[in-house]
């Protein structure tokens, strides 16, 4: 209901053209042309190098049923050319002029991005824009991009059982909300995805006034204005845009435990994802302790409660907590767990959970707080080294709604949050039924209904399921993200 | 589109310089040399330390002992058991990293400028006074088998080992640093100890640092960091390996839809004069971005596969020219015929002018991004040493790519590239696809699991 309204208002809200009155953090400047179009701009002058990234808040969780993948397959299809440019023309023109690009898209947004030397700003910007209003999808492209995105999806979900369990995972944990859908798409439904679908997304969702630009590097906010103004200026806002309302979660009253097995799996793994609310505009601080309780439940395999009380003492190979409120909607706090080879994953997950029960009575211990927080604040003057991080930090949050005070905010909130609002975050959480928990098994290995096998022989081990795709950008490490390359 | 081509071209024509970028040699007073970029605007400093011949410095019968002494460096030192060390770390808002690799042991550090000495004498204690606890043992130990079998379902990590052993005979690059079940089971403290020893010396180390730090600052910090080093490492540094690929295709059967396929020929070490030239050639090859001939063939024109990709692996004591995609298994014999046309295509060396000036716009231009954070210049700071390059190579070093020529390009794609003289590896159920000889290493088949395993990875 939070959304609903907040939305609303924001809606209604008059286009201002003058930058944000708050106090920026040295920097970082703001400012939203009259066509809607919000600009963030990130100063570091050490390397004259720069980033531009477009969102476009729209993603796989605006699709409607029977669409899936539509906003993925739309991004690879904004690299096909536009009236002006060729297919593949922007990509080559990056390239030629030393420069990467790339896109990815999540349930949430979809973004675009270019990374180059900082004198080559103007012809990133006048490609992204004009690929802003001019797309063109020829012919014979659209197909041949299906199969790319199917040949994808083939790659990096079809041949790994941890992101076919992954997917099943949240399709078992939403029941209305599209956050159930995965962002590449259900393989059937890909295979019908047409021309007219993208080209009728493009026109509905692609536009100045749902996009947030960011231009992070070697650039001052007087230039960037000047070079947003001169190419972004004259695209038309869409207008009468529609707030970001998707069917919401009722109540859930059942946890919910699946298990799968697959030859592929080397060992198994224990996975339990809760519902959990998320960071919303003026109202990040239950979404900070939860970011808190997750570092200290599971952040650090010497430091974090489950590592200290599991991993230390091999009643554990992996443990792990995670949680980003980075989110429209309501997301997930998760937890994991590997057993070590030989130990019963029954046993082990009643051991992990007798932890966290211990953690809610107990709370938080003042000292792994303190340092918590102490590398909160070291991670604030480490992420000034990369004006590229900065850049996904603004678009992220600008992207799923928030402001960009709240973004500025974000670290102070962090740094406020008491051991009492941990306790209660993790009793909430932790007492949630609103849950699913799922084991991953290899084939050969029973479950606990079929326990009568004695304790599991030579049990194997991967890397946690965050661990496997070691990611290039950090962007990618959400993931529910699936980049174009 | 007349107008863009217009726009780069007059762009490329004003491009800056390469970025001047100022290293400092320094000396420090126990007399170990570092490289330093000075840069004060953010309070912290990032150091790279690199101690060449990492893994490959295991003793025979050992593998996996310097990648598992490596992981336990930040698992315990002096009076600090490993939940203790880092709880001292994070308290002072540091961090540090340490991985072992074919070529070299890298450490990493970023430390705050408010409590830099604290966080230097903390990484000294790691490096000089790693206590390689039992428990510690087991549970790293237990963890590293872990990414072995893990490695062992993974269609990537099997192509990549089948390839590296038959590639190098017996050199330890022909076997993962992980080890194998049975050499990491047999490991014991003194053989970590031992390890230890072999890699972690004053002679064969490699300093960069970047950051808010002064010459003198650092000079301090890095006797008080790497003073108590033994001063020669107990081993001889690798030799080098000799390139044993012959050409054909292997198939490891693998339930899957689809087929990972890596491929590799004879490469050339960075010292090559025709280095620049082959980086070129392969950029227009299978290199980076979205342009390369074969992204265009496969993925562009065909949808064949998501990504396509080749490069040089320069490693210091042994080279190949290798590539990798996948593709469905119906299919994956389309990408194999096109891989080979288009691989026998540039080993005629015909490039077109425009193809070559693309390609040095692109490398010239990419160089200067690598340079935009403290971490990432330490680590070019002393991977540079490493490799043997001048200190004044970043400032020369586009000029020697655009130095070359259709001719150069030529004379070492001919040189280099020969489609018949492929070794293929293909995981999955290829389907239309001959293998020319079995595998070498034992995978695929669950029963042999354990044998053996793949590609370095940590978890």
């Amino acid at each position: 209901m939070r959304r609903l309204s907040l939305a609303l208002s924001l809606a209604l809200s008059p286009v201002f053209v003058a930058p944000a009155l708050a106090e920026m953090p040295e920097g970082i400047s703001h400012f939203t042309l009259p066509n809607g179009l919000e600009t963030v701009v990130i100063e570091d002058h050490r390397a004259p190098v720069v980033v531009q990234m477009v969102w476009y808040k729209i993603g796989s969780a605006d699709e409607v049923p029977g669409k899936t993948g539509l906003a993925h397959y739309l991004e690879h299809l904004m690299f096909k050319g536009t009236d002006t440019m060729e297919p593949g023309e922007l990509s080559k023109t990056v390239t030629r002029n030393g420069g990467m690009d790339n896109a990815f898209t999540s349930y949430d947004y979809t973004a675009y991005f270019q990374r180059i030397a900082s004198d080559r700003l103007p012809l990133i910007m006048e490609m992204e824009a004009d690929r802003m209003a001019n797309l063109q999808i020829g012919e014979d492209d659209w197909q041949a991009e299906r199969q790319v995105v199917l040949e994808e999806r083939a790659q990096r979900t079809d041949s790994d059982p941890r992101a076919l369990f992954a997917e099943e995972a949240s399709a078992v944990q939403y029941y209305n909300h599209p956050y159930g859908r995965p962002v590449i798409g259900w393989r059937s439904e890909m295979m019908g995805l047409t021309r007219e679908d993208a080209v009728k997304w493009y026109e509905d969702y692609y536009s100045p006034d749902r996009a947030i630009l960011i231009l992070a590097g070697d650039v001052t906010p007087e230039r960037a204005r000047e070079l947003a103004e001169q190419y972004y200026g004259p695209i038309p806002a869409h207008g009468d845009i529609a707030p970001r309302v998707r069917p919401q979660e009722p109540d859930q009253r059942s946890p919910r435990r699946m298990q799968m097995s697959d030859p592929r799996v080397a060992q198994p793994v224990m996975m339990r994802t809760i519902l959990a609310p998320e960071r919303n505009p003026g109202d990040q601080k239950k979404a900070a302790a939860l970011t808190v309780l997750a570092e200290l439940l599971g952040g650090d395999s010497q430091t974090s409660v489950l590592g200290r009380q599991l991993a230390q003492t091999g009643k554990a190979l992996w443990v792990g907590a995670r949680y980003d409120g980075l989110s429209v909607d309501p997301t997930t706090f998760t937890l994991s767990l590997v057993p070590p080879p030989g130990r019963n994953i029954e046993e082990a997950e009643a051991e992990f959970d007798a932890v966290l029960a211990d953690f809610v009575e107990t709370g938080p211990n003042a000292e792994d707080l303190d340092r918590i927080k102490t590398q909160i604040s070291a991670a604030q003057i480490y992420a000034r080294d990369s004006a590229h991080g900065r850049a996904y930090d603004y678009g992220q949050g600008l992207a799923t709604g928030l402001t960009i005070e709240d973004v500025n905010d974000w670290p102070d909130i962090l740094r406020d949050v008491t051991a009492e609002e941990v306790t209660e975050a993790a009793r909430d959480v932790l007492s949630s039924r609103a849950t699913v928990t799922g084991w991953l098994l290899p084939e050969d290995q029973a479950g606990p209904d079929t326990a009568s096998a004695p304790a599991l022989p030579d049990v194997e081990v991967a890397p946690l399921p965050a661990a496997a795709d070691a990611p290039a950008e950090p962007a990618a490490e959400n993931p529910a993200m699936t980049e174009t390359q | 589109m007349m107008l863009r081509a217009a726009l780069a071209l007059c762009l490329t024509l004003f491009a800056i310089p390469a970025q001047a970028i100022e290293i400092q040699r320094v000396e420090s007073p126990g007399g170990i040399e570092a490289w330093l970029v000075e840069d004060h605007s953010i309070p912290f400093t990032a150091l790279s330390l690199t101690f060449q011949g990492g893994a490959s410095l295991d003793a025979p019968e050992k593998r996996g002992a310097v990648n598992l002494m490596t992981a336990l460096l930040e698992e315990g030192a002096g009076e600090y058991d490993s939940t203790a060390f880092a709880e001292e770390a994070q308290a002072l808002g540091a961090s540090f990293s340490f991985d072992a690799g074919d070529d070299s042991l890298e450490v990493g550090a970023q430390m705050l400028t408010e409590n830099r000495d604290q966080a230097a004498d903390l990484l000294r204690l790691a490096l000089t006074e790693p206590r390689f606890d039992d428990q510690a043992i087991e549970r790293v130990r237990a963890q590293v088998q872990a990414i072995i079998r893990s490695e062992a379902t993974d269609p990537g990590a099997i192509g990549a080992k089948e390839l590296s052993q038959q590639a190098w005979g017996d050199h330890p690059y022909a076997t993962s640093i992980n080890g194998t079940m049975d050499s990491l089971a047999a490991l014991t403290r003194d053989d970590l100890v031992d390890a230890k020893g072999r890699v972690l010396a004053r002679d064969r180390v490699f300093v960069g640092a970047a950051g808010d730090i002064t010459p003198e600052q650092l000079g301090q910090l890095i006797d008080d960091v790497l003073g108590g080093l033994p001063a020669d490492g107990s081993a001889p540094l690798p030799d080098m390996a000799e390139l044993q690929l012959t050409p054909g295709v292997t198939v490891i059967d693998w339930d899957s839809p689809q087929t990972v396929v890596s491929f590799a020929g004879p490469g050339l070490p960075i010292e090559d004069p025709d280095y620049f030239a082959a980086f070129v050639a392969n950029h227009i090859l299978g290199g980076g971005g979205f342009s390369s001939r074969l992204t265009e063939e496969l993925r562009e024109k065909r949808g064949l596969t998501y990504g396509i990709r080749t490069g040089i692996a320069a490693g210091l004591y042994g080279q190949t020219w290798q590539g990798g995609m996948s593709s469905a298994n119906e299919k994956v014999g389309e990408g194999l015929d096109l891989i080979r046309q288009e691989w026998a295509r540039m080993a005629t060396g015909e490039v077109t002018e425009a193809e070559l000036n693309d390609a040095k716009t692109y490398i010239t231009g990419e160089y200067p991004l690598r340079f935009d954070g403290n971490g990432k210049i330490a680590g070019i700071l002393s991977g540079m040493q490493l490799i043997g390059l001048p200190i004044d190579y970043i400032n020369n070093r586009n000029a020697m790519v655009e130095a070359v020529t259709a001719e150069d390009v030529k004379r070492v794609a001919q040189r280099l590239l020969d489609a018949d003289g492929l070794r293929f590896v293909l995981v999955g159920r290829p389907e239309g696809v001959e293998a020319t000889d079995p595998a070498v290493s034992g995978q695929g088949d669950p029963g042999l699991r354990n044998s053996d395993e793949a590609v370095p990875a940590e978890g």
